[in-house]
């Protein structure tokens, strides 16, 4: 059997990065750049893959690359979109990858204009739930019932309760032409709809689960399994949307019981300790069950 | 091919952007900035101009697009105000530490609260830390020009640092004035296309906006000085080479207006610069010994052109229409600092005039002279700023 | 060593720095077990697995030592053995 082969000059996201042990971001943005190719600008607002991939002096960027601040990913591109297409070249394609945190919170204004405006900019967020590169606080992007620092577990606490911002269904919501949804666990199917994305312009946006070993508490070889175990048990839905419908859905065939999937992370180990937490997994099971229906998985 | 109309301000500055070629502008409406986008927005749509006009959702993103498109190799503007301009503030500290050049109008008006649209130079002042190249106008034909100098001086490899050209809301923006202007042909002479050295270019994949340690850190921010303090030199070339076409010499990076022989001095920036003129030429003609220091550019600070205008002065009185809260104005505070303890220096008295909009007509004017004499004659600095025309029986 | 204008730096730097400090067991490639699916190279989160003369081989300098690599192997041809310093 042979994957995507790829010989080491061609590789655009090369070793000496400060990515934990097993990130998944890590092991997403090879794919994402794999499948587009050099011929892109990539803008990282701040967090982690941007500080992991840029100390001053040590860049695994072999595309052209510009962190600016934390809430202007979508307008730094959207101006960078603006030079290219007055310099007439063509050629090149606007990326954006950034985390949740920049995506679902602080950048999210900007990034509704740069949908609102149609800018050709691709946007990838690697949400792997929290701000991660500050210790793991909770972000919009927080699974529900997960532990994160500053909405931790405790004896009065479940952590978040509140659900998990549905983005993806935001983003379709503004007339965008392409909306996905991915996952480094399934990374052909991954590499397909970047490409996919790329055959189109305008704004194009893609979610790509990212586990955290460091912070959602797994060892470092099982950051694929974990991200197996999300798309398994139906939490997170792989999907696409093209022109606001839904217009594919991967199935999954042997689905588990979200257990197997919380129980493999130290952020959700809270919920196995009382009542009031085997309740919480019974909502979470809900959630999966709700988005098993929803998209026909 | 020099032409003249009546125009208003905002206008002037449009037309002044437009014969610059940039390739990118974005910006968000704010008063009493709009005419300026709004008259851009028009040469657009009417095929007059051809550049890609991004429409924001915010100044932040205003700022952050025209940042992006400078990085991508594109003569980039926009303009704010007050508000706006510190909403802008973040991204523009990152912009000049990544040396990206643009050009911003910064429309002075007053910052809330209370929320008001008046003029003061609050906003513009506010950001002479980020390391924004800052020019201050006193007219509307100053505008022009200055705006033709500064993509020059923006982007000169030397220097590449936002500049921001500050001209007084409405009473500039919103007023008009006979301007003259140069040709395209002239423009395009004087202001070759932008060809930055870096630029995100696939061929030569580079990283912008890395993060440093302390080990390097201090040295970054030395670099953006140091290009400011060299900068000074060249900002001065360009200016004269831009009067050499126009016609027009508004001065280098100051106008000393009268200094030779006066005993008081006023230091001021802005609009109300007009206005001191004739209260001096006023005061002249009845024998007193006044002149004015126009501040042209306010960072860098043009200290060394100011000392030797201030020389034989026994005091100056620096008119801030902004003010450090618990502390003085900003320009008085920065005159101070060069000043203070060099042999032979003249007293230095802070006045706030103009903040909140409040009006420096002539009897103000006279007012801040006999202040500064009646100092001078006592010999010591004041402790505090003194507010022209606060009425401080109604703060509670 | 000279500080660059506004920071910017060339890309492909990071090769530089050798992450293969980090590690505490390193990936052990069985060549007899080896499909050659290339799977171990895929999932590396530092591109640190190459593909050479059909086979495939760690780059240790910079391989930190996750696991990934051996937990994904389909063949379970890869062993993460201690390091010895």
């Amino acid at each position: 059997m042979k994957t995507g082969k790829q010989s080491s000059e061609e590789e655009l996201f090369v070793s000496g990065h400060r990515a934990c042990h097993g990130c998944g971001m890590a092991v997403t943005v090879r794919h994402v750049l794999k499948a587009t190719g050099s011929d892109v600008i990539v803008v990282t607002p701040t967090g982690c893959l941007e500080t992991f991939t840029s100390p001053y002096g040590y860049s695994p960027w072999r595309v052209p690359w510009i962190h600016h601040v934390f809430e202007n990913g979508p307008s730094i591109a959207s101006g960078v979109a603006a030079a290219l297409k007055a310099q007439g070249r063509d050629h090149v394609r606007v990326l954006v990858i950034g985390g949740d945190g920049a995506t679902f919170d602080i950048g999210f204004g900007a990034l509704s204009g740069m949908l609102e405006r149609g800018d050709d900019v691709l946007y990838i967020c690697v949400d792997n739930g929290a701000y991660m590169n500050t210790g793991g606080q909770r972000s919009g992007a927080s699974p529900m019932f997960s532990s994160t620092t500053t909405d931790p577990a405790g004896t009065r606490s479940l952590g978040k309760i509140e659900r998990k911002k549905d983005l993806p269904g935001i983003i379709a919501a503004h007339g965008v032409p392409y909306v996905a949804t991915a996952s480094p666990a399934y990374s052909k199917d991954l590499e397909k709809k970047v490409k996919k994305a790329m055959q189109y312009h305008g704004p194009r946006y893609i979610q790509i689960d990212t586990p955290c070993p460091t912070v959602w508490g797994f060892p470092s070889d099982r950051t694929l399994e974990v991200g197996r175990f999300g798309v398994t048990s139906g939490l997170v839905p792989l999907f696409e949307m093209e022109d606001g419908k839904i217009t594919s859905v991967r199935k999954v065939k042997n689905k588990i019981p979200v257990e197997e999937y919380l129980k493999a992370q130290k952020r959700f180990k809270h919920l196995f300790d009382s009542e009031k937490g085997r309740d919480a997994v019974r909502k979470i099971q809900a959630l999966a069950d709700e988005n098993v229906e929803k998209f026909g998985l | 091919m020099h032409t003249t109309e009546v125009l208003e301000g905002s206008q002037a500055v449009a037309l002044a952007v437009k014969a610059c070629r940039p390739q990118v502008v974005s910006a968000y409406p704010i008063s009493p900035q709009t005419h300026i986008v709004e008259a851009l927005a028009g040469m657009i749509a009417n095929g007059e101009m051809d550049s890609q006009y991004v429409r924001v959702e915010s100044e932040f993103s205003a700022a952050s697009v025209v940042s992006g498109a400078s990085a991508a190799g594109s003569r980039s503007y926009t303009a704010s105000s007050s508000q706006g301009l510190l909403l802008m503030t973040e991204v523009l500290y990152a912009s000049a530490g990544m040396r990206l050049p643009f050009v911003m109008t910064g429309v002075n008006r007053a910052i809330s609260a209370p929320i008001t649209i008046q003029v003061d130079h609050q906003d513009t002042v506010s950001l002479r830390d980020a390391g924004l190249i800052q020019f201050y106008v006193e007219s509307s034909q100053e505008a022009y020009d200055t705006h033709i100098a500064a993509f020059k001086i923006a982007e000169d490899p030397s220097i590449m640092l936002p500049v921001l050209v500050c001209m007084d809301g409405w009473i500039l923006t919103h007023s008009y004035e006979r301007i003259s202007m140069i040709g395209q042909e002239e423009v395009d002479g004087f202001l070759p296309p932008f060809r930055p050295a870096n630029f995100l270019d696939v061929n030569d994949p580079k990283t912008w906006g890395s993060y440093a340690e302390e080990d390097v850190l201090m040295e970054f921010r030395y670099a953006i000085h140091l290009a400011m303090q060299r900068g000074k030199r060249r900002i001065k070339e360009i200016f004269s080479e831009l009067a050499g076409i126009t016609g027009r010499d508004h001065g280098g990076l100051i106008e000393a207006y009268r200094t030779e022989d006066a005993e008081v001095i006023l230091v001021a920036m802005g609009s109300v610069v007009g206005t001191i003129k004739e209260s001096i030429d006023k005061l002249r003609s009845q024998g007193r010994r006044v002149g004015l220091i126009k501040i042209r550019c306010y960072r860098p600070f043009p200290f060394e052109d100011i000392l030797g205008s201030i020389a034989g002065a026994k005091v100056v009185a620096v008119l801030d229409a902004n003010f450090s809260m618990g502390s003085e104005g900003a320009l008085g505070m920065d005159l101070k600092a060069k000043v203070c303890g060099r042999p032979g220096a003249p007293l230095v008295i802070d006045f706030v005039a103009g903040l909140g909009g409040r009006e420096v007509n002539e009897e103000r004017i006279l007012e801040i002279v006999e202040k500064a004499e009646e100092m001078e004659r006592f010999g010591l600095p004041l402790d505090e700023s003194y507010w022209v025309g606060l009425d401080p029986d109604r703060v509670p | 060593m000279r500080i660059s204008v506004g920071a910017v730096v060339p890309g492909g730097t990071s090769r530089e720095y050798k992450t293969g400090s980090w590690r505490d067991k390193r990936p052990v490639i069985d060549e007899d077990l080896c499909r050659k699916c290339g799977i171990c190279e895929s999932v590396c989160p530092d591109s640190a697995v190459h593909e050479k003369d059909e086979l495939y081989e760690i780059d240790y300098d910079y391989c930190k030592g996750c696991g990934l690599c051996a937990y994904e192997c389909p063949a379970d041809a890869i062993q993460m053995v201690r390091e010895e310093k």
